[in-house]
């Protein structure tokens, strides 16, 4: 008996993933086909809250509404536009094979599962490299401006983990384009009427009756007034938990708390510890720093990736002769070279950066060379691929990169776990999705580039429509509790009584303080490479810092007008406790696949050591009434497209 | 010191759905800001024309009086014996009124619109980049334009401020008399203040022009790559004509070089 | 490589609310390395503010690498600062020296209102998207990607309107508080496209109109353009005024027609 078997015997709740029947490349047929519909008069007798309007939670509300549904959308920030998709640069993969280079959905299927170490639910991918076709279609029709050839067809280029050229593109903006077109159609329904959008708004609690999603209760961050909203279903599309690094590429206001909140209602948490760790990132230059910045992985595609083989060099990197440069991603993986997947790229990286053979002021990055490339296709082919990169970076690092190699290292851009979905993006609570980066379900252990626009989307547009009216078929003409119900008079009260409760402590350190201190705690021991006895002292530091947070923390100001202290405050201790969770999970999965790379389990050359005959599931959490005490549950993952194999890219 | 408005809380939706109004087009065009810019650039090119005109016909006053004082009187009796004497310089002066008044009646809504859209100035001092003193003063050069305009026509055409505009002059050689133009022009400049007066002004008019002619190309469209690059060459240049033309005249008159 | 900046002296607008009384006050920042980024300036400020029992200076601010468009804050005088191209969120304590005093306003638009301090209400800008910029797509029907080449210098002209971020440094710049630039470039991005030709004329008459109910007009000074932080041309301002009067004349029989 493995050790999954065992698990799965002692699971608390019932873990239904309802796959459906038939070959995994029918799958998604079979459910279309079979699944509940509600009539187009029906449809407007449902109301449906989207909580997030990012790529997953614009394109589902979008569409959702252009069914018939009722939709109450909320946003966080000022504007729907405003949400973290937007900082994406590479581009979308879509199974197009526009190329003729061999691509097709199986081979994206593949390519995702084993990018993502397999530890993702093959139906589930399948059907993002199905729909990803559909994407593409959509996106164009919509204005998006992709990159073009001279002949006026869609220009596509490679991106890390594939050997087909498969990403679409607009400029390094891709993911600004993407979310404005799904930003537009969701701006016409706001205009037509089938959208109600409730701008600064932020989800502080799930509400539960009767075993299903009822509503949500929300704060308006404009005058602190806390509300009740009710709905026949929820879709969670808050992205990802990133920030709980501090440090990280995602957005300043990116936050676990909607997730976090449905958690302690009951919906299981999937694989907290999978984080993805970036390649290029813009290194930390001082202690003040506030975020990292991103450039984008396609610049990989034309910048070569060296350090010095001296760690004692002192010469500007123009001087280095090529003979002490160690190209180490070209040497250690011929195959795909400096296209190696973000994990493998950032922990060879990190391996060098520790062995003190790290570059710049702070010898905390690599170089990523262009000069090659500048020989190669000249200066203005290469200010035409990357010129906003390029002055991004001059912007942010003050040198030129077309003069002197960037520097880069990995820091923590997104996060592959999350609530635990089953096929319909369904959480073990009924009536509650979630969508997008907040759900755990495509990526398994590792995210490959360009894929987090595609799975957005596809969960938005092509997925959530047709499983949401499933879900809401039975519903017909049954009553839902209302905000009057004493559960809302509950939540309400109780998100008043925290809010207040933050403001009451009245210590002497800001909530920035915290939230610095804990990432630094995660980022040591929960970050690109885990060890037993440093999650076992993280889960020592965490519970005594929360202690300390909740004892002396300051909040200035009120709670009934604009006070981002006081957000931040409520999002940090959802990050506490979070953080606790991901290493409880990262200490309990023995074996390194993917963003986990757990140091006691790697290959004699460095590479990750999966045990897929005792992890081959999905962790998901349940809250225990504790953040220390979790309850664990397993749903195995069954392969039977693809066999297990060591991901190699040798 | 209150940004008035007040952000309305609560959700929005429908707000595309309102009946937009039905008005005969030319309103409806001329109802948005947009059609006001368009108004003013349009009158703006007649009047354009105007004083380009005016500047070359009154060339003359280098050929010497009875010239100057022919090409008046061909004017004042354009197109006779078709139209009656002064009727089509009065079709005229009418087209080039409505022009100057639906230029001023959409320079007053859209400066209203604009006071309204920041009703809190900027508490600290501006750091203007590209606007120039011509674009920012737009309002001020029309407004002085405006009042040498008055001062210009009591002068020179009625006579109100020049006891010789509207006396008649017989040419050697003519069998009829004529308006002695000539005489009323040497006479008004060689008055210094009048004369500095009308420098000055020329000069706001050449500044407004400046402005006025490249904002031409954007507010009506004509945005061609291939002639972007002229369009401020070209303000330059048919600012800088009228002026130079302009302004000889009274410099002429002081010099002694016309009188 | 990095150098340390000291004694910045900060004045900073502070008004309690929407309709309060405002003013500024003015804070000494000791020391601060010049590879900071201005609102890490802020926030170290805010920290001590905090700590000190103060409240923290609101300001808008979200993905600080310069693409969701949520920072703003007037700086001395100009939109998003003194470096050209370069939202608020990427301008770097390099571009200041020792002892400068720097001023920071929040954006003044009666459709901008002030939510507190330095915070302002854009959503004017969604009302005008809501309105009409969009290309009418409804999820599922779109036709193969491949289907209509669209020429690569079109594609990359529409990409450079497209490259709006919202923030809304072109009102905060133009001395009318016009919204013309951050409605042309959405208009000039949709109606280059081939995907955009149906709605063209009404997009146009839609999104102006809606514009007009909120913003002042434009005169033509490109404040507008030296502020965006994404460089966008005036020339979509000029596009915008051809098609909105080939909406008014030219295709007024199409548009009568429904």
């Amino acid at each position: 008996m493995t050790l999954t078997d065992e698990l799965f015997a002692k699971n608390t709740v019932k873990l239904d993933s309802k796959i459906p029947d038939g070959p995994v490349a029918d799958k998604w047929d079979n459910y279309k086909e079979n699944m509940k519909l509600v009539n187009p008069n029906n449809k407007r007798k449902f109301k449906v809250i989207v909580v997030g309007t990012g790529l997953a939670g614009a394109s589902a509300a979008a569409t959702l509404a252009e069914l018939g549904y009722q939709v109450d959308a909320f946003t966080f920030h000022d504007s729907a536009r405003r949400a973290h998709s937007i900082a994406a640069q590479g581009g979308i993969n879509g199974a197009k094979n526009y190329k003729g280079d061999g691509d097709s959905v199986h081979r994206l299927f593949y390519d995702t599962v084993k990018g993502g170490d397999f530890r993702a639910r093959e139906a589930n991918v399948h059907r993002l490299a199905q729909v990803s076709v559909d994407i593409i279609d959509q996106m164009v029709a919509q204005g998006v401006p992709f990159a073009r050839e001279y002949g006026g067809l869609l220009d596509n280029r490679s991106f890390g983990g594939a050997q087909v050229s498969r990403t679409f593109y607009a400029r390094g903006q891709t993911g600004q384009q993407l979310l404005l077109g799904a930003y537009q159609q969701f701006s016409r329904q706001v205009g037509l009427g089938g959208i109600s959008l409730y701008n600064r708004s932020e989800l502080i609690d799930i509400v539960v009756i009767d075993g299903r999603a009822s509503g949500i209760v929300v704060r308006d961050l404009v005058t602190g007034e806390i509300s009740s909203h009710a709905a026949h279903a929820v879709v969670l599309a808050t992205g990802g938990y990133g920030n709980a690094f501090f440090l990280s590429t995602n957005a300043m206001a990116c936050n676990v708390t909607a997730a976090w909140r449905a958690h302690r209602k009951g919906a299981l948490f999937a694989n907290p510890c999978y984080t993805q760790i970036h390649p290029t990132c813009i290194p930390q230059s001082d202690d003040s720093q506030s975020k990292l910045t991103l450039m984008s992985e396609s610049l990989r595609n034309d910048g070569r990736v060296w350090v010095p083989t001296n760690p004692d060099e002192t010469r500007q990197a123009r001087d280095i002769p090529e003979e002490e440069r160690d190209y180490y991603l070209e040497r250690l993986y011929p195959s795909f070279g400096n296209l190696a997947p973000r994990d493998i790229s950032s922990r060879a990286a990190k391996r060098l950066v520790d062995k003190g053979q790290g570059v710049g002021p702070k010898k905390n990055g690599v170089y990523l060379d262009f000069s090659e490339a500048i020989e190669r296709l000249g200066h203005d082919v290469v200010q035409e691929r990357y010129g906003n990169l390029f002055e991004m970076y001059e912007r942010i690092a003050g040198e030129n990169p077309y003069e002197t190699p960037m520097r880069i290292y990995p820091a923590s851009h997104y996060t592959m776990g999350g609530l635990w979905v089953d096929y319909e993006l369904q959480t073990n609570i009924p009536g509650l999705y979630a969508a997008g980066e907040a759900n755990f379900s495509d990526h398994g252990a590792n995210r490959l580039g360009a894929s987090a626009l595609m799975q957005g989307l596809s969960d938005g547009y092509f997925v959530l429509p047709y499983t949401i009216g499933n879900g809401l078929a039975p519903l017909l003409g049954k009553s839902m509790p209302g905000i009057d119900h004493p559960e809302f008079k509950a939540a309400e009260e109780a998100a008043r009584e925290r809010f207040n409760a933050y403001l009451a402590i009245n210590g002497t350190k800001s909530p920035d303080y915290f939230h610095r201190e804990l990432g630094k705690i995660i980022w040591d021991y929960c970050g690109m490479e885990r060890t037993e006895e440093g999650l076992k002292k993280a889960l020592e530091l965490l519970p005594a810092l929360y202690q300390e947070f909740k004892t002396d923390l300051r909040v200035t100001g009120d709670g009934d007008n604009m006070n981002q202290t006081l957000e931040k405050a409520g999002r940090v201790d959802d990050f506490f406790q979070l953080g606790m969770l991901m290493c409880r999970d990262a200490l309990d999965r023995n074996e390194s696949c993917g963003g986990h790379f757990r140091s006691e389990y790697q290959t004699d050359d460095g590479e990750a050591l999966r045990d897929d005959e005792n992890y081959c599931h999905v962790a998901a959490w349940q809250w225990g009434g504790d953040p220390m005490t979790p309850n664990l549950n397993v749903e195995p993952l069954e392969f039977e497209a693809v066999h297990l194999a060591t991901r190699s890219y040798k | 010191m209150a940004q008035v408005v007040t952000s309305k809380r609560g959700p929005v939706t429908g707000t595309a759905t309102h009946q937009r109004k039905k008005r005969p087009f030319l309103l409806d065009l001329y109802s948005t800001a947009v059609g006001k810019k368009y108004a003013m650039g349009l009158s703006g090119i007649a009047m354009m024309g105007f004083v380009l005109f005016h500047m070359i016909g009154n060339l003359k006053i280098y050929a010497g009086a009875a010239d100057l004082d022919h090409y008046a009187h061909f004017l004042q009796t354009l197109l006779y014996p078709l139209a009656p004497k002064g009727w089509v310089l009065w079709i005229l002066r009418g087209g080039l009124i409505s022009m100057l008044f639906l230029h001023l009646h959409a320079a007053w809504s859209l400066t209203r619109l604009n006071r309204h859209a920041r009703p809190v100035k900027y508490q600290s001092k501006r750091d203007y980049q590209i606007a120039n003193f011509a674009s920012r003063t737009m309002r001020w050069s029309g407004i002085i334009v405006l009042g040498f305009i008055v001062w210009h026509l009591l002068d020179l055409t009625f006579g109100v401020v020049n006891s010789e505009t509207g006396k008649m002059i017989t040419h050697p050689g003519d069998e009829e008399s004529v308006k002695a133009v000539y005489a009323s022009i040497v006479y008004s400049f060689q008055r210094t203040p009048v004369a500095l007066f009308y420098v000055v002004a020329n000069i706001l008019l050449g500044i407004h022009l400046f402005h006025g002619t490249w904002s031409i190309f954007q507010s009506l469209g004509w945005n061609n790559p291939r002639f972007n690059n002229w369009r401020r060459g070209f303000a330059t240049g048919f600012a800088s004509l009228v002026v130079v033309g302009n302004v000889s005249f009274p410099i002429a008159v002081m010099a002694g070089i016309v009188g | 490589m990095s150098n340390h900046l000291k004694n910045i002296t900060l004045r900073i607008w502070r008004q309690a609310g929407p309709a309060a009384k405002g003013n500024f006050e003015t804070h000494v920042v000791d020391e601060i390395t010049d590879e900071a980024s201005f609102l890490e300036m802020l926030d170290i400020l805010n920290d001590k503010l905090v700590t000190e029992g103060k409240e923290a200076v609101v300001f808008d601010h979200d993905c600080r690498e310069g693409i969701c468009g949520t920072c703003s804050l007037m700086i001395d005088g100009q939109a998003h600062g003194p470096q050209r191209g370069t939202a608020t969120c990427q301008l770097h304590m390099r571009q200041f020296k020792s002892n400068d005093t720097i001023t920071i306003e929040p954006w003044r638009a009666s459709a901008f209102p002030i939510i507190k301090d330095l915070m302002v209400d854009r959503s004017a800008f969604d009302r005008i998207i809501e309105s009409g910029g969009y290309i009418t797509a409804d999820t599922g029907g779109a036709p193969d990607a491949n289907l209509i080449p669209i020429s690569k210098i079109v594609a990359d002209a529409a990409m450079d309107s497209a490259a709006c971020i919202g923030c809304g440094a072109c009102v905060a710049a133009c001395p009318n508080g016009a919204a013309n630039l951050f409605t042309g470039a959405k208009i000039a991005h949709l109606s280059r496209l081939p995907q955009g030709q149906a709605e063209r004329y009404s997009r146009v008459e839609a999104m102006v109109e809606t514009m007009d109910e909120k913003f002042g007009s434009c005169t033509n000074h490109g404040e507008c353009e030296a502020a965006c932080p994404k460089e966008i041309s005036i020339d979509v301002i000029a596009l915008m005024n051809k098609d909105f009067r080939k909406a008014k004349f030219a295709n007024r029989k199409d548009l009568a027609r429904k």
